[in-house]
């Protein structure tokens, strides 16, 4: 959480944005991010990042479904208040599987969006600055920090030559923040 | 030339000369403008319905079950049907954007939205229906596994109907995520291109803040993948459920192991139906024609025959059954059905959803808009017949002939009926103005490789020699 300045690039063709991307990883400077309309594929890999783990929560959130089902229900068919169906066993593990596969389903897929939502400090309320509002739309944009050692003149200029139609520098809260989109935030205003 | 590469034998996915600003601007811009009159009339006739249906409703739960048609013999009538009518409809869209999803079938994209908000309001309406067929509806918690003070007594864990509260209520939520993830990215489209405060306010709320970073979109994907793989069994299980309903009884006419796969083919029949008569509406009113193309089309008529074709099978497998059984009973069940006082009910489900549907088998037809439109809701009343003989022709003539009964719906069940209606239109509509009808990241992710524009610049690719063609594929990973 803190206040930075930004050099921002905008790129209208994938074909351009992931030489860009490379070349600014070579450079040196600080790539912040990359925000893009849609998921391109292979951006990810370009920039250093790792798989994502989040299978992994869904794994385990799936495992506390699944025992979460089977132990409550045998708890109370067997233990808690065991009832005489036409003669048939208490423990009637078959019986169980589709409420204990449901209940797998649900907590994993629950758990699993609940910590996307997490992971990616996404919540209704959340507020994130949005470089340039065709970041959604139809523009890759490219935000490289700026701090005391570079020179701002050199990045935008060197960002340009990278192919980028839009170039400009920003001063924006790195991170998120509760706020509302339709309000300009004081900071925003620091630059102009 | 592109990263990727599709070859141009396949039809385009998206038809025209599109940029990806064109296409949030076709997809978004109805969002923005006022809704044509149209919208207006069926927004407030759907309203209309769904008042109603809210009178028949309170008109039965004040008076009771009692003011209904069903008997002592016909347990179940309209209320199940349209229950298992409505949750079948509700299967297309989780199948559309799960398994479809796994099988890379990338045509999903233009209709994913629409079938998955379909998928929700449908399962909305169906659950009205066990509810209300309860009776003391105020006492519905009951089903819920909860400490009570009335033993505590917990619910029957080995009962089919408990399953199915299970199986319904985790398909709705996990339905809604899967849908609202998708949406995140497209509700910060809106919010980013909004000029009003009001509006930027309202999609900055509902886009949770979102501003697509890669890693964003790495876990998105990641998000979306996982889930699929989890609903893919789940929408099978589902119906799988609905039909244990039935089939774990010993009603003659119900209690076969055919079933599961019966009815879950027949919830696709009817889902994708439901789907094509929604979508060729949705695509001529808000021009969509370039994204829901009919090559989109002509995918759910395949789709439509080859379940129509499993559900047809098992039609006639369960009549050879009933005398290969050598059983009386399923014997007679099934005799009744065919030449009972119900035998229209039988015929109008045999040549709606065994016989019309076979009409696809012809490619003109299939890619035929308005045939598709009429096919639609041919088979979706057939659809509705295969419940109603299922329920109530396995009821009516049983064991003893002196408790033989015949059952018709009274107003306020036909009024029940109407007022689902009402409900599904009503967020339809509400839906279709307020919501990107179509994924429009997935759309943009498909472009390039699907686009009817990109697919042109195909042919010089197309016509190289296959070892420099791989050379320079190979540069690119």
């Amino acid at each position: 959480m803190a206040i930075k300045k930004f050099a921002v690039a905008c790129y209208d063709d994938e074909a351009v944005l992931f030489p860009a991307v490379a070349k600014v990883r070579h450079s040196g400077y600080k790539l912040h991010d990359i925000y893009t309309p849609f998921a391109v594929h292979g951006l990810d890999n370009a920039m250093g990042h790792k798989e994502s783990d989040l299978h992994i929560a869904g794994f385990i959130f799936g495992l506390c479904g699944t025992s979460t089902a089977v132990g409550f229900i045998s708890w109370i068919l067997t233990g808690d208040w065991p009832i005489n169906f036409g003669g048939k066993p208490h423990f009637a593990l078959p019986a169980w599987i589709p409420i204990t596969f449901e209940l797998t389903v649900l907590f994993a897929a629950v758990g699993m969006t609940m910590t996307f939502c997490y992971l990616n400090q996404i919540m209704p309320g959340v507020k994130k600055h949005v470089f340039h509002p065709r970041q959604s739309d139809d523009y890759f944009v490219m935000a490289v920090e700026l701090n005391e050692h570079v020179n701002e003149n050199d990045v935008v200029n060197f960002l340009k030559e990278t192919g980028a139609k839009e170039t400009s520098v920003q001063i924006a809260e790195d991170s998120w923040w509760y706020g509302r989109f339709d309000k300009t935030e004081p900071y925003q205003l620091l630059g102009q | 030339m592109h990263l990727k590469y599709e070859s141009f034998v396949r039809e385009p996915l998206v038809d025209g000369d599109k940029s990806y600003r064109q296409i949030s601007e076709d997809i978004i811009s109805p969002i923005e403008k006022k809704p044509g009159r149209m919208w207006y009339v069926g927004f407030f006739f759907s309203l209309a319905l769904l008042a109603f249906g809210v009178f028949s409703v309170t008109w039965e739960v004040y008076w009771g079950i009692g003011v209904w048609g069903i008997n002592r013999t016909v347990g179940w009538g309209w209320d199940i049907t349209n229950f298992v009518w409505w949750i079948g409809i509700g299967h297309a869209g989780t199948l559309i954007s799960a398994i479809l999803l796994l099988f890379r079938q990338s045509w999903r994209t233009g209709v994913n939205r629409a079938a998955e908000a379909m998928t929700i309001f449908a399962v909305m309406c169906a659950g009205q229906f066990p509810i209300f067929h309860m009776g003391r509806v105020w006492d519905g918690f009951f089903v819920l596994p909860y400490p009570n003070s009335r033993g505590p007594l917990w619910p029957n864990f080995n009962s089919a109907l408990l399953w199915d509260v299970f199986a319904i209520s985790t398909y709705f939520t996990v339905s809604l995520l899967f849908w609202y993830s998708g949406l995140i990215p497209d509700f910060a489209l809106v919010r980013d291109r909004a000029k009003t405060k009001l509006r930027k306010l309202l999609y900055g709320i509902g886009s949770f803040g979102w501003t697509g970073t890669a890693k964003n979109w790495q876990r998105h994907e990641m998000l979306a993948l996982v889930l699929a793989g989890l609903s893919t069994p789940l929408v099978l299980s589902v119906h799988t459920i609905v039909s244990f309903d039935f089939a774990t009884s010993v009603i003659p006419g119900w209690h076969t192991t055919i079933f599961p796969p019966y009815f879950v083919a027949g919830a696709v029949f009817s889902g994708f139906a439901m789907v094509q008569t929604l979508l060729v509406i949705t695509r001529k009113i808000l021009h969509l024609e370039d994204y829901i193309t009919i090559g989109h089309l002509e995918a759910m008529n395949k789709v439509i025959v080859l379940t129509g074709s499993i559900v047809g099978t098992a039609y006639l497998t369960e009549l050879f059954m009933s005398w290969y059984s050598a059983n009386q009973y399923e014997a007679g069940a099934f005799k009744w059905r065919i030449m009972g006082p119900y035998w229209w009910s039988y015929w109008a489900m045999m040549t709606c959803n065994v016989v019309s549907p076979q009409l696809f088998w012809f490619k003109k037809l299939r890619r035929n808009v308005v045939f598709t439109f009429i096919m639609s809701i041919v088979v979706n009343i057939g659809m509705w017949f295969e419940r109603f003989v299922i329920i109530v022709t396995s009821l009516y003539r049983d064991y003893i002939p002196g408790s033989w009964s015949y059952y018709s719906p009274t107003w306020p069940e036909v009024g029940f009926y109407l007022g689902t209606f009402g409900l599904f239109f009503t967020c339809y509509f509400l839906f279709a103005k307020y919501f990107p009808v179509i994924a429009v990241a997935e759309i943009k992710f498909i472009l390039k490789t699907s686009g009817e524009n990109y697919k042109r610049k195909m042919d010089v690719i197309e016509e190289k020699p296959v070892e420099e063609f791989v050379l320079e594929q190979a540069e690119h990973h």
